[in-house]
């Protein structure tokens, strides 16, 4: 079922008060009639975007841009964390809300850092772990530090469950949510194991002079109430050609980050994999993580 | 599709068949068999020196070098802490020439090449550094990357990595509304916007 189906549905059910009014401009009917993303052709996607600067030029007063620049052929993106280096400073989350546009209030934020005792059995008790720590400085002894934030499943459990397939895996493996295709259910953040997915409870707001331009329509473009979001290894940066390294592998001052294609035996992603003690988060759920975390000690 | 899927069956099976990798002693010498022409450069970041320190040669030209182990008059706010028993200043410094760094065997590397001097001693992490796996390298994942010098991070003559600050920890959930306003820091040269919080 997709999502014009599901709404048709539930519109009949609740007697449509889910179409727009009646006096709408007709953007908001543009908005509710556009086509599925993954079905759109260039033309199409074209003229989104179009439709979608506008509206932000109109509510921003600024120009954002809108990329819909495709996966390159022939990468598979992975990510790697070296957890004998992480000292949990937390540079990467802001890094993070910066480029990626989340909301400053109500809070959003897609990285969260875990900080566990010494000795602790970590692996498998995320639950024990503590993310409101804050010491003068870090590390703080006898602890240790690990960052979670969406792991870019090759089985990825959220799109399963999604009703209208707002979220799917695009063909270089990231996780994409269409926020104008979501509803807002938050099953996917249920079927998460990982705790990825964060939901915009309230209206989404950033300070106008903060907002990072350079967006991408799967990726840091505006977002709206009542919509999921998540990591996506900086889609608008990565999937340049040349691509950028994501945000926070850039703003590391440990250098813990790593991130490069699967598909290329000489990338550091692969060179790791190789050489390091590596794991996966939860492996046995079989969600197959593109998140690799390792040990270089 | 069904292609990519093998792929990744055969990285799974390459994982579980890895050699488990161990840091043997730090004193590979990976230069042994490098003459100087040999020595491939990196695209760095800039050494960072403290403002009218360089050229050192302003001063030292007209100097004559002591090679003696002695508590300085100068540079009094370098501490060495760096197997300082084994070692002295010009080890690493040339005292001829006080503008380059000075190799175990006598060649010359300028400043913006000190990783060939850390790479004399730590073998292993050099490897990991040219690699990209130990320390940082920015730019473009398919394309050029700059690799940060080791003595950005790491003070060359006390390296242990200093304690950081901590960013502010997340809002509880209760609170995640009532997040008062965001600030501008710059990290690195970048900008990041932090959450004030409330008191
Ligand atoms: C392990 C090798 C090593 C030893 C030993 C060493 N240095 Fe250095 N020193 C370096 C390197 C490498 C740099 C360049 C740092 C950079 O590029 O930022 C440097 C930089 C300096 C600078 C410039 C610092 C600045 O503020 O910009 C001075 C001065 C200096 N060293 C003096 C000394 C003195 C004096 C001693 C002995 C007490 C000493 N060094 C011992 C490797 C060493
Ligand atoms: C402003 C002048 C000045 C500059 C610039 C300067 N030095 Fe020196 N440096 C001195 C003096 C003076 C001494 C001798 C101190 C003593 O004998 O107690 C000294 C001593 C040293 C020593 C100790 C060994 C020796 O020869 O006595 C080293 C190593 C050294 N300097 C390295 C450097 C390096 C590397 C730079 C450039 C990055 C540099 N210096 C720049 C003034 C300077
Ligand atoms: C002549 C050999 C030698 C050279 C050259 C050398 N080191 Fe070291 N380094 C050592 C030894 C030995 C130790 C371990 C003893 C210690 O920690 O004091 C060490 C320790 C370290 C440590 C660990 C410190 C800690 O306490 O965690 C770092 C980091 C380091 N070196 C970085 C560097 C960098 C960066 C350079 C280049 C500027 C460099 N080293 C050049 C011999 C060397
Ligand atoms: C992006 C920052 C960064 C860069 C660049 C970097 N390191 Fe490190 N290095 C670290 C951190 C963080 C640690 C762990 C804390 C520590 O031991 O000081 C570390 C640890 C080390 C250690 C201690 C042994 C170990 O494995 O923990 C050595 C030796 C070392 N580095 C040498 C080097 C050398 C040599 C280079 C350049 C070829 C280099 N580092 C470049 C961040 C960096």
């Amino acid at each position: 079922m997709n999502r014009r189906n599901f709404l048709k549905t539930a519109a009949l059910g609740v007697g449509g008060i889910l179409l727009p009014a009646k006096d709408s401009p007709a953007s908001v009917w543009d908005a509710f009639f556009q086509k599925y993303y993954r079905e759109m052709n260039d033309k199409e996607k074209k003229d989104v975007v179009a439709r979608l600067e506008k509206e932000y030029e109109e509510k921003y007063k600024k120009h954002i841009k809108v990329k819909t620049n495709a996966p390159l052929p022939k990468v598979l993106y992975g990510y790697g964390l070296d957890l004998s280096r992480c000292v949990g400073c937390r540079r990467c989350v802001y890094a993070c809300v910066t480029e990626n546009n989340q909301s400053r209030n109500p809070q959003i934020q897609y990285i969260t850092v875990l900080q566990f005792e010494q000795g602790e059995k970590w692996v498998s008790d995320l639950e024990e772990s503590n993310k409101y720590y804050n010491p003068e400085t870090v590390p703080a002894p006898e602890h240790f530090y690990m960052p979670v934030q969406c792991q870019q499943c090759e089985k990825p459990p959220c799109v399963k469950v999604c009703p209208t397939q707002a979220t799917w895996k695009e063909p270089d493996g990231i996780v994409v949510v269409d926020y104008n295709w979501c509803i807002g259910c938050r099953y996917c953040m249920a079927a998460c194991p990982y705790n990825a997915r964060k939901f915009n409870w309230g209206e989404p707001t950033i300070p106008v002079d903060e907002i990072n331009t350079e967006t991408h329509y799967l990726g840091n473009r505006p977002r709206i109430k009542g919509s999921v979001e998540k990591c996506t290894f900086c889609i608008q940066r990565v999937r340049e050609n040349p691509g950028r390294y994501p945000a926070c592998v850039e703003v590391c001052p440990v250098g813990a980050r790593k991130f490069g294609n699967l598909l290329d035996p000489e990338s550091e992603i692969r060179v790791l994999i190789e050489t390091k003690r590596v794991f996966r988060l939860k492996e046995e759920l079989n969600t197959q993580p593109k998140f690799y975390y390792f040990f270089s000690l | 599709m069904a292609g990519k899927l093998v792929y990744f069956l055969l990285l799974v099976v390459v994982m579980v068949a890895m050699p488990v990798y161990s840091e043997a002693q730090d004193n590979t010498t990976t230069m042994d068999n490098l003459t100087e022409n040999d020595i491939p450069k990196f695209v760095t970041t800039k050494p960072q020196f403290t403002e009218g320190i360089f050229p050192c040669s302003n001063c030292h030209a007209s100097m004559t070098p002591n090679r003696q182990r002695r508590e300085l008059s100068f540079h009094t706010e370098i501490q060495l802490n760096h197997a300082k028993r084994q070692r002295w200043c010009l080890d690493c410094h040339d005292a001829d020439n006080r503008n380059v760094l000075k190799l175990a065997n006598g060649d010359h590397v300028t400043f913006e090449e000190s990783y060939n001097l850390c790479g004399q001693c730590h073998g292993n992490i050099f490897r990991d550094w040219k690699t990209g796996i130990h320390g940082k390298r920015i730019g473009y994942w398919n394309g050029d990357k700059t690799y940060y010098l080791c003595v950005n991070c790491h003070n060359p003559h006390s390296p242990h990595f200093k304690p950081l600050k901590p960013l502010p920890m997340p809002a509880h959930p209760q609170d995640v509304t009532k997040v008062k306003s965001t600030t501008s820091i710059e990290v690195d040269g970048r900008k990041l916007y932090i959450p004030v919080y409330e008191k």
